[in-house]
Formats: structure tokens, sequence, C-alpha cells
């Protein structure tokens, strides 16, 4: 076996396998610390708040929001666009970092998936509630009805439709799959017979055999290759629900690639403000390193800086094009009355992770923690000035506005990210929140202990 | 496993390969390895043929690119055809999101689905757990048995390769 003798670590510590197995599986054991029941009780609060502004949407109707006739999607479109966004780290740490062979996504694409999952319910949820008659809902997919009325597949809306709901499907199957060699695991290190049970049924039957390793291989290698190319799809779908449209500002052929490199950076913002302190309340800190911190840091300043050049871009084209009216929105985006929205965004999406050129920062984890909160707030005013600085001074200056969230709507959001806190606890407990086995296979290679001694 | 059959025991990937490895040019018949992670090169050892799952993943992918193209083209042409905007009905770059994502859809779980059923795995399949060692640090090798005569030989080719805890069931 080749051991690299330049690169760093990936697993700290004097580790053998089953030493891996019981230090991931520690997290599940026992009763859960204090700071998880304040953590879930935190987000069960928040979850309440967003039950709440649910009932009064669904009883009342969007009236209760604060939209208008000129900013017909407001906090409801944001959000949504931003919890997409947020799920796109899980399956690019899994799929792409798989493909591209880079050994230290053992450590966090387990978490990094499960966050993606959880985010793109939060995701669906929004353009559900839009609807405002949220049990017709199922009228979004094609089906045989009584009025012989087919959706129409040339809208964006609907390939959203699909693009959302395959992103979910495949990634919880690929999730899933990688999960059940660990179930196995867990069942057979399971210490009642009840929790033996449990997981002996996730656990489809896990025996180990080579043959199943060789065939569980292949199939993860090629679900990597299919979430890939379905990874940039689904955010440059979402993209197209403005690009698509003539709205200035909106009517951007940049939006696809502007729109997937926002996605991932803002996924692995949310990532790392998950994962320091994960690691260091579950006690994995030799699994998640500060070597892991860094590459994801680095990841954000390419796309951090994507990110900021298309924002440049966005604005030379504006002026380039000669169109007063896409010059305009761009101008009243800048220095108009939401001005501070813009250059929150600006700040934080494009000043911020540059910082991360200096090594000292991209390995201080209080300085990853509050940039990584700086890029999540950046990355939702991003999708706040695209909604609303495009809509809420139209054509028309008669019917100009302005727009503001009501509580309901705020509700909404605080509930979503409840909900997002509450089944990540939940997940943690239930799941071993790192790859087991995935970590075994590159121990030897990887390993602190075993590096050194293959090197003495 | 109806057969008879002998166990064996090692504690570290690479004594685990070279072990297959020596048994196989021995010409012994090993039934089944059980590893707590996949061993690369295990595959090759143990002479496994290469996998067909991508292929049922390329024609699962085509089905649900066909099914949804087809679709989409039957909905606006034939089913109900509606006139958006003057576009033209059969707008073939508009299906392809569409068709695109079915073709992953129907890729995707046809291969997982071909994995499960082919394996027997699923919510609560009924396998045996030879120990279940295995799935924390241990690598098991079984080694089948086909005359009475044979056994010691076995055990002494496996013994020669550093197995720990030999067991049978014969």
């Amino acid at each position: 076996m080749y051991v690299s003798p330049i690169r760093e670590p990936l697993i700290r510590g004097e580790k053998n396998y089953s030493q891996v197995t019981k230090d991931i599986l520690a997290p599940m054991a026992g009763k859960p610390s204090i700071y998880w029941y304040l953590g879930i009780s935190l987000a069960l609060i928040a979850l309440v708040f967003g039950a709440w502004a649910t009932y009064q949407t669904v009883y009342y109707g969007i009236g209760t929001w604060g939209l208008n006739k000129t900013v017909g999607w407001g906090w409801g479109i944001t959000n949504f666009v931003w919890w997409v966004g947020i799920g796109h780290a899980g399956t690019f740490i899994s799929a792409i970092l798989l493909l591209f062979r880079q050994k230290w996504r053992t450590s966090i694409n387990r978490s990094a998936e499960a966050m993606t999952l959880i985010a793109i319910a939060c995701a669906g949820f929004f353009p559900l509630i839009h609807m405002g008659r949220l049990l017709l809902g199922f009228f979004i997919f094609p089906y045989p009805n009584t009025r012989a009325l087919w959706v129409n597949f040339n809208s964006p809306l609907l390939w959203d439709v699909f693009a959302i709901s395959t992103y979910f499907a495949v990634s919880l199957i690929f999730w899933y799959v990688g999960l059940i060699p660990d179930l196995g695991t867990v069942r057979d290190k399971a210490k009642t017979k009840i929790r033996k049970a449990i997981y002996g049924f996730l656990s489809f039957g896990w025996t180990g055999s080579a043959k199943h390793w060789s065939r569980h291989e292949t199939v993860s290698l090629v679900l990597a290759g299919l979430a890939a190319p379905l990874v940039l799809s689904v955010h440059t779908i979402v993209s197209f629900d403005f690009a698509t449209s003539v709205i200035p500002g909106w009517h951007t052929t940049i939006f696809p690639p502007y729109f997937v490199s926002g996605a991932v950076f803002s996924g692995f913002a949310m990532v790392l403000t998950l994962l320091i302190v994960a690691r260091k309340a579950l006690n994995l800190e030799e699994y998640i390193t500060v070597n892991h911190i860094e590459s994801m840091n680095k990841i954000i300043i390419l796309t951090g800086s994507i990110v900021g050049i298309a924002y440049i871009t966005e604005f030379f084209m504006a002026w380039y094009s000669g169109v007063e009216y896409e010059q305009f929105t761009f101008m009243n985006r800048a220095f108009g009355p939401y001005a501070w929205a813009y250059w929150i965004m600006m700040t934080c999406n494009v000043v911020t992770p540059q910082l991360f050129w200096f090594k000292k920062i991209r390995t201080s984890l209080t300085a990853t923690f509050i940039i990584s909160i700086f890029v999540n707030i950046g990355m939702w005013f991003e999708r706040f000035v695209i909604v609303v600085t495009s809509l809420h001074r139209d054509f028309l200056p008669s019917s100009w506005s302005m727009y503001s969230p009501s509580l309901v709507e705020v509700g909404l959001y605080v509930g979503t990210i409840g909900l997002f806190f509450t089944l990540f606890l939940l997940f943690i407990r239930v799941f071993p929140v790192i790859a087991i086995a995935e970590v075994k296979s590159v121990l030897k290679s990887s390993g602190d202990h075993q590096k050194t001694a293959h090197h003495e | 496993m109806n057969k008879d059959y002998i166990t064996a025991y090692y504690n570290d990937e690479e004594e685990l390969l070279k072990a297959v490895r020596q048994l196989k040019d021995k010409g012994l018949e090993i039934l089944d390895v059980l590893t707590p992670f996949p061993v690369h090169g295990l595959d090759k050892a143990l002479r496994m043929r290469r996998s067909r799952l991508s292929m049922v993943a390329f024609w699962g992918g085509a089905v649900g690119a066909a099914l949804g193209f087809l679709f989409q083209a039957w909905v606006f042409t034939k089913g109900y055809p509606l006139n958006f905007g003057g576009k033209p009905f059969f707008a073939i770059p508009s299906f392809m999101p569409v068709t695109f994502e079915m073709a992953v859809l129907f890729a995707a779980f046809s291969m997982v689905f071909a994995f499960l059923i082919y394996f027997k795995l699923g919510p609560g399949a009924k396998t045996v757990i030879h120990d279940e060692r295995i799935t924390d640090d241990r690598f098991l090798v079984v080694v089948g048995i086909r005359k009475e005569s044979n056994y010691q030989e076995i055990e002494q080719a496996l013994i020669a390769t550093g197995a720990e805890g030999i067991t049978h069931n014969v």
C-alpha cells in the first residue's frame, strides 16, 4: 500500500479498527448530554413558531404574508433557494469528491449528506406553502385527472418539481446505501434486544461479504457519477425559474453557473457551521480535523470568488447590454432603497471569504465559524436581493412598492430552521455521523499512527 | 451454506489479501470472505467477474429518459396540445430538463434495486451473521471442504498464512 510521505494524516491519534468503531458509535450510546437537550428544545420552540405560521397561512391564505401586487415573491422564494443551495454541499462532498478520489471526504460525507436531505425537505416546504392551498399541492405532478389536463412541461417551475424530487430521492438512496454497512456495525454492537432488532431490520441483513462489498462499491461509484450532474442540474433549474423570465435582473444567461457555485459556497458554509460544533460536542476532533476544515475553507475561497466575479459580471453586463431597464435595476440594487441588503450581500459573500487566503485564518476554528455564519447570512441576502430588488420597482413607476415580511413569513423561516436542527439532532442520535467503513478503509494510508509507523 | 466449511480469522487486511492469494493458488475453494470494509484488490484475488450493475444503471437510465421524453411529447402533441405564447408544441429543448431528471432517477433506482434483489438484501432480510466482530475489526475467510480427507490439509494451509481461531462445521 502506498503511504504518502507528505500528505497530512486524516485521522489523528492512535487508532485501530475497533477504536474507530468505538469512537464513532459513542455519540449514539448512553443518555444525550445537557447541550443536546438544550439544542433540541430551542429547535422545537422554533418549530412551534413555524407550525403557528403554517396554520395562519393555510387557514387565512397567503394574504397573511407581506407580499403585494408588485412583489409577488418575497421571503418564501428566498428561503426556498437558500435551503436548496445549502443542500448542495452534501452531494458535492459525497459524489464529486468521490469521483476526484478525495479521501478527506470520508469523515464528513455522512453528516453533510444528512444535512442535504434535511435542507431539501426544508426547501420543498416553501413552494408548497406558497401555493396557498397546501392540500392541492399534488396538482404539480402529471397524473391522469378528470380535467384531462396535464402540467405545463414548458415551465421552469415544473422542471423544479422534477429536479427537486429527483434530487431528494437520489440523495436519499445514495445516503442510505452508504449507511447499510455501518448500520450492520451498529446492529452487531447493539447491547439491547430491541436495538438489535431495529438496526437488524435497517441494516438490510448486511454480512460484509467480499462480493457484496465489491458490488456496493460499484453502486456507490455509479451513484456518484449520476449524482454529480444531478447536483449541477438542480440549481441550474432553480436558476431557470428566474433566468427564463423577462424581468430585468433575472433574465441573465450567467445564472446557472452563478447559482451552482453559490449553492456549493453556502452549502459548505453550513457544513462548517454545523461540524465545528458537532466535532467538539461529539468528541470527534480526531476524525474531523483542522485539515478537513482547511480543505473546506479552500473550496469556500474558490466558490466565493466565482460568486464575486459573477456579481461584477452581472453589473458589467447590465451596463454593456445598453438596456436601460437592466441598468436601472442594477443601479437600484446597489443604491436604491434596498442598498443595505445589497451591500450586506457584497460584504458577506465577496469580502469575508477572501480572508481565508491567510493560513492563520483558515486553520482557526473560531474565525472559520464566524466567517461561515457570515457566508450563510450573505447567501440568504443574495437571494433576497435577486428576488425583491428585481420586482419592487417594475416597468410602471405608479406600481412601485416596498416589501417587508409579515410575522407569519418570519415564522415560516424560523420554523424551517427549527425543523433543520431538530432533524439534525435526531440524526446524530440515531445514525453513525461518520462513515465508519469508509474511515477504516483509509486508516492504513491516512491514519496518523499508521503513517508514522510506516515511515519509521 | 449447507456445505462443509472451515473458517479462519485475520486481523489485518494486507495479511488477509496475501492469504487469499495463496489459498487461491493452492486451488482451494473460497466460499466467502467477510470484511469490515471494502478491501481493495480482494475482488481480483477472488477472481470475481466485473460487475454488470453499471449496465443495469445504463438501461434503467435509458428507459427513464425515453419515458420522460415520449410522455412530454405525447402530452403536447396528442394528449392535450396547449398553446403557450405561440411556442412550438413539439419543443425538444424544453423537454430536456424533465428527460434528464427521469433518466437519473430511473438509473439510480434500478441499479440500487438490482443490487439489493440480486443479493437478497432488504429491510429485515434473513442472513447468517457469522460473527459480530466482522463488522468491527475482524476479517474472515470461509474455505469449502470437499471431502473428509483434505480437512487437515486445509487447516495446515490456513495456519501457514497466519490465520487465527480456525473453526469448522464438520
